[in-house]
């Protein structure tokens, strides 16, 4: 039975490596995508437009736009000199935020009444604009503890004292790049086994398998174990890549990434051969496997959070085997994770793995 | 009737009636785009509230209560209270609470004495974007508090500066409002490029290509046949999605119908002509359907600006997203339904629109010829 | 639309040449093509599986681009008028161009609108079309679900929407029964007859190329001749006859003959075994057939498969024959080792098998005939357990081979109908992966595959990807994957459809000498001439079984006056054309 297994496993390999357009395409995109998009996703402000209209033009008032252009967060595209300009440059897109200083600002500085600073913000894009009044916020702050400390004011009864566990620099470049990881691997495993089966029938060459003594289990083993094998090899690959390219540290148990790694790429391989033996054609099995990888990909944590979600979808994500393998790569790069704290993710991997190879095996033997 | 004309439509016939009893288009076409609606306008949102946070006092007494009060009016936070350090941080490994905020033994004292007490914030930083929300409004609750403090005392605030933030078209600062529109013209993009990639490479499959060229009809007329249909259905979908967004998932819509489906006409040009080329390109289904999901849905999704700043990108990327239809569309859908016709937005994005639509369908027509070599 | 004598031909090609390049070789598809369709005639492009037929059929309807040579269509350069040419053309692609989604009605509006068919003029003409090819009652039926005969005149029907001037078809019998096939003929004899339509017409079935007027032979790209089929055939006369012998199984008598000296073909054709000779005259039989009494031979005319092979064989030495076994167990040729009862098989509503019954003896080759739809490759595919019948019982080898194990299939090979192969390996993937799937191990499984290489005459291919190889190869190579684990029984379904009758004669001379050895071997298929090679067979028509029986009681069924010596086909088309309902 092994030996035809591991035929039917050679053959997979060759037919895919084989073909010049499936090779590129297992090769190819996959790294193209983890680059670019490893740089694209990010959720960081980096030289963010912005416009000062500072109308108060004491060093008081130069010393907070100091601070706001010596940020790395900040970019000062415009200087205006009256307030007509603000809507238009938000409302064009060519800023995201203007910082609006009033006259009276040293004045009421001075007297120890609240001086005020407007930031106008431009809320198309609310996760921007959060963030932006959040950096903004607490560069002001500093500047106000600063002053008042200088300036004789009262003292702070008390400061935040901020630490972040895992990622001390609130890189979200470590959030999103081990998050591509996973989803990479899974696009790559259901193409390739998503399309397998429907290929064959297409080429005929599926009855031809179904007629030799091999059990439809071999069949499915033989179909399954080159997606397992190519979704382990493409995802020791973006590590790699995400570890010496991206410098994201990998902290945890290796053993417990590559357990859920396997578990992650048989579920997604049961889901792919289900796809396989519910179509009848190449079509289908595309169409199939992207209705499955679309809402996988959003209901996963990957980009869009779980947390504020309504707690029937949150329960639904349970049965998203995206969302445990972005908990498990995520725990294991940034949070130094072993198999203790990765259980809870672990184990209904491993259901769902069973539950759809199960399946698969039985839509296999109802449609052949 | 003018021949070509009549030769036109018998295509146009014949793609609708296709259209109609293929379940996969349709599918793709119009189930895709209201299960993920649903999913976005429901489900997902980047905002945090409720977030699970630990509050730990080694010494309780009035000056934590009044922390301990502010944390509790606001709506961002959900807060326990472990008996002590060793039992949040457990908590924090174990993912029941995204932070820990500790009130040492000696913050009353120092408070008092104005030697400044710290406020420890530990959380977890592994969601970066989620951490750095959670951060804000932790500043925004402990400038509330400062500002108490100094009140009840007669003293002036610590804090000087009064920040007054005004969020232009979109006060609350929902994430819905920007993502609803954001992901129509994601999920434009696919009806667009996958559904024509499909059928053009189906054909070539299929050998029917051939019979069709063989006959009086020109390339010119099976481009627009095949054209038509999709965006007919193309817009169908653009206008079930638009409904949607404003009736079920109330998001405001500001701009002015005309703007809106000349912006759309553009962009669904761009599109089709992308899935043009691409069938061209591939004429097997198998390859056309990996080109068109690989050059399709990601890069609308992470390089659109839909959900990832455009602005905040490296240099090299930010070229890069200039190639993604769906960047400008984004960019459009979000300023018509929050902002409005802002003519400095509209124009120039509609403009490069026009420019893609123009050089795809122009490959694709080029591409084409009446032969099979 | 008469015929202008004083006019240019229908088609003209002058030193017509057209290259592929694919995987670093190049390929010469049309080779410095000169000929000449005169019109009102019908011409016969005929040529083995590779000849360049389609491309030439693609080079004169635009869809290609000759890289030398000069195209004249109806007397306009095609290189400047193509389309005026195809507005004055039909075209019929391999596969019939239909939309398989859309209705019969639905595909002629179309092509009515693409070839500008005036609307007043189209009730008349839809009617004559329908009523031409008997479509009438199926206006509403999506392409899809008819019949490859009807999809064959439906695909005719759309090109000759708008009468055109030249026709072209590629292969339309493809796949297609004969009773088809033999309508087709029909439509085609009517059109060139009535409005004096010229016809082009490519085919692999060499029977049809006598029905045209005027045969253009292609071989490897090249016009080897260019004549009516009578020409073709004269140098043929008296070197064509039919030998049988007095206590000599058809079988064995034609191993006899087959290879033999001063013979180039032979084949079985009823109780007799048909033969061609290098040169006039047939060799003295004691000598052909030493050891032999009760030989008689007698001439018959040459068909124009003769001269076709005789042609060819010039270039294509016939395959050694593989040297004949004795039989490995005498004694266990009787047993039913197929037994097929009331089998039943449903789709939906619709019968597709409906209570069948027959049983097959061990060492028989026997046939599973039918026209397209009367259900054979659904009674095929449930003997092979690919398919669960609704109801009735079908065993094979004792097994029912849907619930078998693993080791019963063991026993079957099985050649599928497009001989599917893994076109992205090679050929030394495909024996070693086929070898392992029937689990062949080991020392075995090298000496198999050695086996295999050389007795189907693969080393020279072992390392080319399949995708490449010509149909003839992919044949051998999907014959030899099956007969890797020297099975007990032989599954064929279509073995040689596409495949020139070269090929067709040495795949017919190894499943021969596998019947000998004691192999039993079932086979479906169109070519009513393989018939002669069962032992039995059964005919089918909409599910039923019409007859049952050898291949002579069933000619001898339809001797009449009229039919002194019917062929398989003829025998066929009277069944069907007696059967009770009507037939598809």
């Amino acid at each position: 039975m092994w030996t035809q297994i591991f035929a039917l496993i050679v053959k997979e390999l060759l037919a895919v490596l084989k073909d010049r357009r499936s090779r590129f395409v297992l090769i190819g995109p996959p790294l193209i995508q983890l680059l670019v998009f490893g740089y694209a996703a990010t959720f960081d402000l980096d030289h963010v437009p912005i416009a000062v209209y500072d109308q108060d033009r004491s060093a008081a008032a130069r010393d907070l736009v100091a601070r706001f252009s010596g940020s790395r967060a900040f970019q000062v595209v415009a200087t205006l000199d009256n307030g007509a300009r603000i809507n238009s440059l938000i409302d064009s897109r060519k800023v995201a935020m203007v910082l609006s200083i009033d006259r009276r600002f040293t004045r009421d500085l001075l007297r120890h009444r609240p001086a005020p600073v407007q930031v106008i913000i431009d809320g198309r894009n609310s996760n921007t604009a959060l963030l932006i009044l959040g950096y903004a916020g607490s560069i002001i702050t500093d500047f106000s503890t600063a002053w008042s400390a200088s300036h004789g004011g009262p003292p702070l009864p008390a400061v935040l004292e901020m630490r972040a566990r895992y990622n001390p620099e609130l890189s979200s470049r470590w959030f999103i790049v081990p998050g591509i990881v996973a989803v990479l691997t899974q696009v790559v495993v259901l193409l390739v086994v998503g399309l397998s089966v429907a290929r064959e029938r297409e080429a005929g060459t599926f009855d031809q398998l179904l007629v030799t003594p091999m059990r439809q289990i071999d069949i499915l083993l033989g179909k399954g174990l080159p997606g397992l094998l190519i979704g382990v090899i493409e995802a020791s690959v973006t590590i790699l890549a995400a570890v010496l390219w991206f410098h994201v540290p990998l902290r945890g148990s290796l053993g417990a990434l590559y357990l859920g790694l396997i578990l992650f790429v048989a579920s997604v391989t049961g889901i792919g051969l289900m796809v396989s033996s519910l179509a009848t054609t190449q079509q289908q099995a595309l169409l199939g496997a992207f209705l499955f990888m679309v809402p996988t990909i959003i209901l996963s944590n990957f980009a869009t959070p779980i947390a504020n979600m309504p707690p029937l979808l949150q329960d639904l994500t349970q049965a998203n085997p995206l969302r445990h393998i972005l908990a498990i790569v995520r725990g294991v790069f940034l949070e130094g994770a072993g198999f203790g704290s990765l259980w809870p993710h672990l184990w209904p991997m491993a259901i769902i793995a069973i539950v759809s190879l199960a399946a698969a095996g039985w839509l296999f033997r109802r449609r052949v | 009737m003018n021949a070509s004309l009549i030769r036109l439509g018998g295509l146009l016939r014949k793609e609708f009636l296709q259209i109609l009893r293929d379940p996969s288009a349709l599918a793709i076409a119009f189930l895709l785009p209201a299960v993920l609606l649903f999913i976005f306008g429901y489900g997902v949102t980047l905002d945090a509230h409720d977030v699970p946070l630990a509050l730990v006092i080694d010494h309780a007494d009035a000056t934590t209560a009044s922390v301990a009060g502010a944390l509790a009016h606001s709506p961002y936070f959900r807060i326990s209270r472990p008996p002590d350090i060793e039992a949040a941080e457990t908590a924090l490994t174990d993912h029941r609470i995204d932070g820990i905020i500790w009130l040492r033994s000696d913050f009353a004292r120092r408070a008092l004495s104005g030697r400044t007490a710290s406020i420890g914030v530990i959380l977890n930083g592994t969601d970066a974007n989620s951490a750095r929300l959670v951060e804000g409004y932790l500043q925004q609750t402990w400038a509330t508090w400062l500002a108490a403090w100094g009140a009840r005392r007669g003293q002036p605030s610590p804090v000087p500066v009064l920040v007054q933030s005004r969020v232009r078209f979109n006060p609350a600062v929902s994430s819905r409002d920007n993502l609803v529109p954001g992901l129509i013209a994601v999920i434009m993009t696919l009806t667009g490029a996958l559904l024509t990639a499909l059928v053009m490479a189906r054909e070539w499959e299929r050998g029917t290509l051939e019979a069709l060229m063989v006959t009086r009809v020109t390339i010119r007329e099976i481009l627009i046949a095949k054209l038509v249909p999709y965006f007919v259905l193309g817009m169908g979908g653009m206008a079930a999605s638009v409904v949607m967004a404003v009736t079920l998932f109330h998001v405001p819509f500001r701009g002015t119908i005309p703007v809106l489906v000349v912006t759309s006409a553009l962009f669904l040009l761009a599109s089709l002509g992308m899935g043009l080329v691409i069938s061209s390109l591939a004429r097997n289904q198998f390859v056309a359907g990996q080109i068109a999901i690989i050059t399709t849905f990601l890069p609308a999704f992470i390089l659109s600006g839909f959900i990832f700043d455009i602005d905040s990108m490296p240099a090299a990327i930010r070229v890069v997203t200039h190639v993604v239809a769906a960047r400008y569309f984004v960019s459009i859908l979000q300023t018509e339904f929050l902002a409005g016709d802002i003519r400095a937005v509209i124009l120039p994005n509609a403009v490069a629109l026009a420019v893609m639509a123009a050089i795809f369908l122009g490959v694709a027509r080029l591409s084409a010829r009446k032969r099979l070599d | 639309m008469a015929p202008t004598p004083d006019g240019p031909p229908a088609l003209r090609l002058d030193g017509v040449t057209r290259v592929f390049r694919a995987g670093g070789r190049v390929i010469r598809a049309v080779d410095g093509v000169d000929a000449r369709v005169e019109r009102g005639s019908i011409t016969g492009l005929v040529g083995p599986d590779g000849a360049g037929k389609t491309t030439l059929m693609r080079l004169v309807t635009g869809l290609l681009r000759a890289d030398s040579g000069r195209i004249e269509v109806l007397g306009l350069d095609i290189g400047r008028d193509v389309a005026a040419i195809q507005g004055r053309i039909g075209y019929m692609p391999q596969r019939f161009g239909l939309y398989e989604d859309l209705t019969v009605r639905e595909n002629l509006d179309l092509y009515a609108d693409l070839q500008d068919v005036p609307k007043s003029e189209r009730a008349a003409r839809y009617g004559d079309l329908l009523h031409m090819t008997g479509l009438g009652p199926f206006t509403g039926r999506f392409a899809g679900r008819l019949s490859g005969g009807m999809k064959q005149k439906l695909g005719l029907a759309c090109t000759l929407i708008r009468a055109p001037d030249l026709l072209f078809l590629d292969e339309p019998t493809v796949g297609v029964d004969p009773v088809s096939r033999r309508e087709l003929w029909a439509i085609i004899d009517r059109l060139t007859g009535a409005s004096g339509m010229t016809v082009l017409i490519s085919t692999s079935y060499l029977d049809e190329a006598e029905r045209c007027g005027t045969v253009l032979l292609m071989h490897e790209g090249k016009l080897v001749g260019a004549d009516s089929p009578a020409a073709f055939t004269a140098p043929l006369a008296g070197r064509s006859y039919r030998i049988a012998a007095a206590g000599l199984g058809k079988r064995r008598l034609h191993e006899r003959l087959d290879g033999a000296p001063g013979i180039i073909d032979a084949t079985i054709q009823g109780a007799y075994v048909r033969v061609v000779t290098d040169s006039a005259g047939l060799p003295p039989l004691p000598t052909l057939l030493p050891d032999l009494d009760g030989v008689a031979a007698d001439p018959v005319p040459p068909r124009f498969e003769d001269a076709f092979v005789a042609r060819l064989r010039q270039e294509r030495p016939a395959l050694p024959a593989p040297p004949a076994a004795p039989s490995p167990d005498g004694a266990a040729r009787d047993g039913e080792i197929i037994v097929v009862r009331d089998v039943t098989r449903l789709f939906g509503s619709f019968t597709a098998v409906d209570r069948i019954g027959f049983s097959v003896g061990r060492g028989e080759i026997f046939g599973l005939l039918g026209a397209n739809g009367a259900g054979k490759s659904t009674t095929f595919r449930m003997l092979c357990g690919l398919l669960p019948p609704s109801g009735g019982t079908l065993t094979v080898a004792g097994y029912d081979l849907r619930h078998a194990a693993a080791a019963a299939r063991g026993r079957i090979g099985y050649m599928a109908q497009k001989f599917s192969l893994y076109v992205d390996l090679s050929v030394m993937d495909n024996l070693r992966f086929f070898s392992s799937a029937y689990r062949l191990t080991g020392a075995r499984r090298r000496q198999r595959i050695a086996w295999a290489l050389e007795e189907f005459d693969l080393e020279t291919v072992a390392d080319a990807a399949c995708r490449d190889l010509s149909l003839g190869y992919k044949q051998r190579l999907a014959l030899a994957a099956a007969l890797m684990h020297e099975p007990d029984i032989l599954f064929l379904d279509e073995p040689t459809s596409g495949v020139d009758p070269l090929a067709r004669r040495d795949f017919w001379r190894r499943i021969n000498r596998l019947a000998e050895t004691g192999v039993t071997v079932l086979v479906t298929t169109h070519f009513m001439e393989e018939a002669e090679y069962c032992d039995r067979l059964v005919i089918m028509a909409q599910g039923r079984i019409l007859a049952t029986g050898t291949p002579e009681d069933l000619r001898d069924r339809f001797r009449s006056a009229q039919m002194p010596d019917p062929t398989m086909e003829d025998a066929f088309i009277a069944l069907l054309e007696t059967a009770p309902a009507g037939t598809a």
